[in-house]
């Protein structure tokens, strides 16, 4: 009964007993998941357009944070640094679609994974060689991002916001919001919505789907730039960034792997869950969890919903 | 021209259905474990045995595990590393309680274990597909290692987190501990690693093995054949996990002599053993093992052979290149041949067959 209590009621309790607590959790949940959701996204964009699982995303977005501050350190000023960078994600964009995605057209899907995977390692490899393994600092202040914390009396306490956890949610916001835009009202985001429904039909109707994987691979290699500036603000410019990046696969299977909204909801769901399991329910089991929580959550919702909350229903046909 | 089946006839149904229904590919398997048990021990250093022999010998049971059931089955599992911990730690635990029971009885016993938690976690299986299925695997992975840490009952409340290896013998000769030399821990896994590949090839060219690979064709076609896909699909996470155990328990007992186990069997394991399993060809036994000799020599030759050339490379620098040569060999690979290496030893021995006369 006691375990019960303290599994079913006593977190319950303390959050009703200390609302500001809860409000901060939720908040950092909620910062914590807009970063997964960013993550997520990169993976989404690439899986609509090719159908590739790019497993590369974290590492895409830990090596356009090194690149961004190793050229910042090599004395290229701040916002020179960023338009390099894009021009390196760019270049690599191209390179991928070049060289790992043409000769592998048409093999099983397995095997293009498995090829980001080999991609994830040259791009270790590569962001090690030239910029070293030790963590770095990220440019906050030359990229103008804000910095502090401001405190706000609510609800009998005090509850902290880091600046650049608004600015990061603000941010995020306006880039989804971009990226709607740009899928809805652009040529290029017609080509791209067209290929994500139907490889052979866009190639009667003359897209080049070179090109469109290409411009894909950039958009997320985009994300992954911004993704790399916020996260690497919050903590620093790490090769561990990778790990956690491995954190935003519970978020697409929660939310589908071909629907952007179900990136951002299911990075949500997962950000503040895995945040309220560690604070309220950690303690229980020793702390730690919320390693794993995250996919037991995505796991629950998969044995309902095994598409994902937002993804396209699965039909077979044999 | 020597590699030619040519006047062997089979008179009976079995002769047909052998496993190396040619005669030379017999004697060519008779003098690869000649080699393997009577003349590497005798010949190779002790360097070349702990360094190169045993972890691939290692390596290629765990990638038996795996391709079983993404080779095989079809489905992906990113928990490899998890359950080979799972069997490490079983085989801990039961030495412990049974000291005077063999070694070698616990490290096969160990699977066992590993079978039933690969077996639970890989329920969600029915009714998860493809990549979704790989990432639920993932949850196996994460929490089994955090159990590995957290759980202080798992490694006997050891101050250092870390599994010890005791010393064990077999006729009186130490097979796991400080004590045991390499030769001796070299020939009881070489033992372990035949025996258990011979059970595998009989169990996949039987009906066990044609209704997983008719999992893998098509599911939904091989239920309306009268399969029955749960039994079937667990069964291949069972047997994965039994392998992968006994893996993971060789690995600390004949390979590391005790570690810590979050770094043994994290998630960087897992997906270096699928690394294995494509490179070297996906359903296929043989594979196994030129995957994990590829991907086990490579590093290997980067960090002693380069050195030796006189190429001078600081460790944090081999490392990167280490980085950068793996994941430019696995695009290569896949670009070249996207079926693994034993698609091209397969060519080889076709083009053996009719050489010199191709047509």
């Amino acid at each position: 009964m006691d375990l019960l209590f303290k599994i079913f009621i006593d977190p319950f309790l303390q959050m009703g007993g200390a609302p500001d607590l809860l409000v901060q959790t939720l908040w950092e949940g909620l910062v914590s998941g807009v970063l997964y959701a960013l993550i997520a996204l990169g993976f989404v964009l690439i899986f609509k357009a090719s159908g590739v699982f790019n497993f590369a995303q974290g590492i895409m977005v830990v090596f356009a944070g090194l690149t961004l501050v190793g050229l910042h350190e090599k004395g290229v000023p701040a916002w020179l640094a960023v338009l390099l960078t894009l021009g390196v994600m760019l270049a690599l964009a191209v390179a991928v679609e070049r060289v790992v995605l043409r000769p592998l057209v048409n093999q099983p899907d397995i095997i293009l994974f498995m090829a980001t995977f080999g991609l994830t390692y040259v791009l270790i490899g590569i962001g090690e060689f030239i910029f070293g393994g030790e963590p770095k600092q990220m440019i906050t202040e030359e990229l103008g991002l804000p910095r502090g914390a401001i405190d706000v009396a609510m609800l009998g306490g005090r509850v902290t916001f880091q600046k650049i956890d608004i600015a990061a949610a603000v941010i995020a916001s306006i880039m989804i919001a971009a990226l709607a835009v740009f899928f809805q009202y652009t040529r290029i985001g017609r080509a791209l919505r067209a290929v994500a429904d139907s490889h052979k039909a866009a190639l009667s109707v003359g897209i080049s789907l070179n090109q469109i994987w290409a411009i894909v691979w950039f958009a997320a290699g985009i994300v992954a730039l911004i993704t790399g500036i916020m996260w690497g603000a919050r903590s620093d410019v790490s090769f561990a960034l990778q790990t956690i990046a491995l954190k935003a696969l519970p978020v697409l299977i929660l939310g589908g792997f071909t629907s952007i909204p179900g990136a951002i909801v299911g990075g949500l769901i997962i950000g503040i869950g895995e945040k309220l399991a560690e604070f309220y329910w950690g303690p229980l089991v020793g702390g730690g969890i919320e390693n794993w929580i995250a996919y037991v959550i995505a796991l629950g919702f998969l044995m309902v919903r095994p598409q994902g909350l937002f993804g396209d229903k699965i039909i077979e046909r044999i | 021209m020597f590699y030619r089946e040519a006047g062997q006839y089979k008179k009976t149904y079995s002769a047909d259905m052998a496993v190396f229904p040619i005669l030379q590919d017999r004697i060519g398997i008779g003098l690869i474990l000649a080699t393997a048990a009577i003349i590497i021990p005798i010949f190779g250093s002790n360097f070349f045995i702990s360094t190169v022999m045993i972890p691939f010998l290692v390596f290629s049971l765990a990638a038996m595990g795996l391709n079983i059931v993404t080779g095989y089955t079809g489905l992906i599992s990113l928990g490899t590393g998890a359950f080979m911990g799972v069997g490490a730690f079983a085989c801990y635990k039961l030495t412990t309680y049974f000291p005077n029971v063999n070694i070698i009885i616990w490290i096969l016993a160990s699977g066992v274990f590993s079978a039933a938690i690969g077996a639970l976690f890989g329920l969600p299986s029915l009714r998860i597909k493809g990549f979704y299925l790989a990432v639920a695997t993932l949850a196996a992975q994460f929490f089994l290692e955090w159990c590995f840490v957290r759980v202080p009952w798992l490694f006997n409340y050891n101050a250092s987190g870390a599994i010890e290896v005791p010393q064990r013998t077999l006729f009186g000769v130490a097979i796991t501990g400080a004590n045991a030399t390499p030769t001796t821990r070299y020939l009881v896994l070489l033992g372990i690693v035949v025996l258990m590949t011979w059970v595998a090839s009989n169990i996949l060219h039987g009906r066990i093995g044609r209704t997983f690979m008719a999992v893998r064709d098509m599911d939904i076609a091989a239920e309306l054949m009268g399969i029955r896909l749960l039994p079937a699909k667990l069964t291949a996470f069972a047997m994965s996990s039994f392998y992968c155990g006994v893996a993971g328990a060789c690995m600390m007992f004949l390979w590391y002599g005790g570690g810590e186990a979050s770094d043994a069997f994290n998630i960087n394991q897992s997906f270096n053993i699928l690394f294995m399993v494509i490179i070297g060809g996906l359903g296929s036994l043989i594979g196994c093992f030129f995957g994990a000799a590829l991907l086990n020599i490579v590093p290997i030759i980067l960090k002693f052979g380069l050195p030796a050339m006189g190429l001078p490379l600081a460790g944090a620098t081999a490392e990167h290149i280490n980085h950068l040569f793996v994941g430019s060999l696995i695009i290569f690979f896949l670009i070249v041949e996207p079926h693994g290496l034993a698609r091209l030893w397969q060519i080889t021995k076709q083009k053996l067959r009719t050489w010199p006369f191709p047509y």
